[in-house]
């Protein structure tokens, strides 16, 4: 598409006229030109922001609506061609279904497990990073380490020191054990609901705080400095001066780190997957810790059920939308609140 | 917050980076290590001599370079996409004057809420349908183009491109093309590497989408996936598992340490103007 302006430019360019010395071929060229910059001005900005459009249509939007439509009809098995309509059978199936039920209330354990204390630390160390540091550069960048390790990789570390049996966290806790500190015992990190969960959201954590607590020391920064300088003025300590200056001028960052990170807290796929170690891959042997995320991949992807998959996709996607909604909501209504 | 800091805040924020790194230094500790060293107790604490005969392992276990190659590839192409047309739509929603346009930045900001990761199943299908399955192409293209790259360059392009620049660029006769490509492209470049990291790592770092959409081909994810396979079942071998971790993370250690100070700006920045 600009590459259709761009020919009409380069033909502007190279059109000189051997002799100016036609008064009305001038003339027209010169309507021409006008006429054609006039298109220009006109046409450019959709010309620039159809190719985001076009492509997210086909890659991003077309697929959500299909998963919808999907969700409506049967799918044969291997078939290469959608079956007949079905209503909300899908959705009936899965809504029955216990291990939806189990992911559904897994997905939600493991993201307030791997957020709530993900939100807290990111402020504390933000606010440790938002003093007069030396090495600032170095600390900051030290704080993102984690963000560049791959979700894929975290697993597979994390999974070393959670192991069952030879893994180091249970080989402390069991030489603590042999050591006289009888009442602790080696955790079953695999096959423990909690246990399994705490882990998942163990490496969620560990790769997120530092990407939030840069964002977190991003708004602190914003604060006005002569607000923490009439604050002690008036006598308030450091920890003071957080609770009641930082912390409500940094609230608009707040809520769009809590909707960003229950968008992607929701739908947690890698660690759940990768952390198991049965043949069946299906978030534990009794689905401890299956999110909707890896049940949608197990229905859809694994066993081919297409329309059932897309009932539980779709299911969660209204999920995340409400949600969203409802921070939203809450966020106006606070805000309006603390204005008035 | 004037106070230089005590040691507390120094201890502090050593223990968090201490906690930050050292799992990943214990991939390297235990991947430099023999089976028998790694499996011993209390583990190992310093590095090993043993990294290239674990790399040797991995490399005859799962296709790395390949994986590598497929992964650079397939995260450049959507990293140079991504910047290139959000750079051009962020151009248009920041600076010219068009009719929707409001409409359409609302719609752009909305898509960002969209967790379009979930639309996994009918994607599968269109690259199957499409004869799409196991090649790159269908690794790439859904996320040719991304909705927090517009608005970041959008963001960026508004107060980074003064108006009378392209006043004057238009006045000098300029196409609209031409102003793009003269006065909002040398201002967006910083933004623009930025994204470029941005995406890069995301496509990278995915699991899920090169997971369904390839089935031979591999990328790094799938490779270390297919490499803690291959222990299951019996005791994992963790020096092989974690020598792999680690040699799948040295190209993104790498970028950080040639890029990472652009990556903080990065985040920092989008987090005050988001």
């Amino acid at each position: 598409m600009s590459d259709h302006t761009k020919t009409a430019v380069g033909g502007t360019a190279t059109a000189v006229p051997p002799a100016a010395a036609d008064p009305a071929r001038e003339r027209a060229r010169l309507v021409r030109r006008q006429r054609r910059s006039r298109w220009d001005i006109k046409l450019s900005p959709y010309l620039y922001v159809s190719p985001f459009f076009i492509l997210f249509l086909i890659v991003g939007l077309y697929p959500l609506v299909y998963t919808g439509f999907l969700s409506l009809f049967g799918w044969d098995r291997w078939a290469y061609h959608r079956g007949g309509f079905l209503g909300l059978d899908n959705y009936r199936f899965v809504l029955t279904d216990p291990i939806f039920l189990k992911s559904l209330v897994n997905t939600f354990t493991i993201f307030l497990m791997s957020s709530v204390p993900q939100v807290v630390i990111a402020v504390a160390v933000a606010a440790l990073l938002d003093t007069r540091l030396r090495f600032r550069t170095f600390w900051r960048m030290s704080v993102l380490l984690p963000f560049v390790v791959a979700p894929t990789a975290v697993v597979l570390i994390f999974g070393s020191l959670f192991a069952d049996q030879s893994g180091l966290i249970n080989q402390c806790l069991a030489s603590l054990n042999a050591h006289g500190l009888h009442f602790i015992h080696p955790v079953p990190w695999h096959s423990n609901r909690w246990a399994s969960q705490l882990a998942i959201s163990g490496m969620v954590n560990w790769r997120w705080t530092g990407y939030n607590t840069l964002i977190f020391l991003a708004a602190m920064q914003a604060v006005p400095r002569d607000l923490y300088e009439s604050a002690a003025i008036d006598g308030a300590g450091r920890v003071r001066q957080f609770f009641s200056v930082t912390l409500p001028m940094i609230r608009p960052t707040m809520i769009f780190i809590i909707i960003t990170s229950t968008i992607g807290g929701l739908q947690i796929f890698t660690e759940p997957r990768l952390f198991d170690d049965t043949v069946a891959r299906e978030g534990g042997a009794n689905h401890e810790y299956m999110t909707t995320t890896l049940y949608i991949y197990v229905r859809g992807i694994k066993e081919q059920m297409y329309g059932r998959a897309s009932a539980a996709a779709w299911l969660l996607f209204m999920i995340i939308v409400a949600i969203a909604l409802l921070n939203f909501g809450i966020t106006r209504f606070l805000t309006r609140r603390s204005a008035a | 917050m004037n106070r230089r800091p005590g040691f507390l805040v120094y201890g502090l924020l050593g223990a968090f980076v201490i906690g930050s790194a050292l799992p990943l230094y214990w991939s390297f500790v235990i991947g430099s290590h023999t089976k028998d060293q790694a499996d011993s107790y209390p583990p190992p604490f310093w590095p090993g001599g043993h990294f290239l005969e674990n790399a040797r392992r991995v490399l005859d276990t799962v296709p790395f370079w390949h994986a590598l190659i497929n992964s650079i590839i397939v995260s450049t192409a959507c990293g140079i996409s991504v910047v290139f047309f959000s750079t051009l739509a962020g151009y248009a929603f920041a600076k010219l004057k068009f009719r929707g346009s409001n409409a359409l930045m609302a719609f752009v900001v909305m898509t960002m809420t969209v967790p379009t990761q979930l639309a996994v199943v009918p994607l599968f299908v269109l690259m199957r349908d499409y004869h799409l399955l196991d090649t790159l192409v269908a690794v790439a293209l859904p996320t040719l183009v991304t909705a927090f790259g517009v608005f970041f360059m959008r963001q960026y392009l508004v107060d980074a491109v003064p108006d009378e620049l392209i006043e004057a660029a238009r006045m000098d006769g300029c196409t609209m093309l031409r102003t793009f490509w003269i006065v909002a492209v040398p201002a967006a470049r910083p933004a623009m590497s930025i994204l470029f990291l941005f995406t890069f790592m995301q496509v990278w770092t995915d699991y899920m989408w090169p997971l369904v959409a390839l089935q031979n081909k591999q990328t790094v994810q799938i490779a270390l996936d297919q490499l803690k396979l291959t222990g299951q079942g019996q005791a994992t071998d963790y020096a092989l598992v974690l020598c792999g971790t680690a040699m799948a993370t040295i190209p993104l250690l790498l970028l950080f340490v040639a890029a990472g100070r652009n990556l903080v700006t990065g985040i920092m920045q989008g987090a005050v103007k988001g």
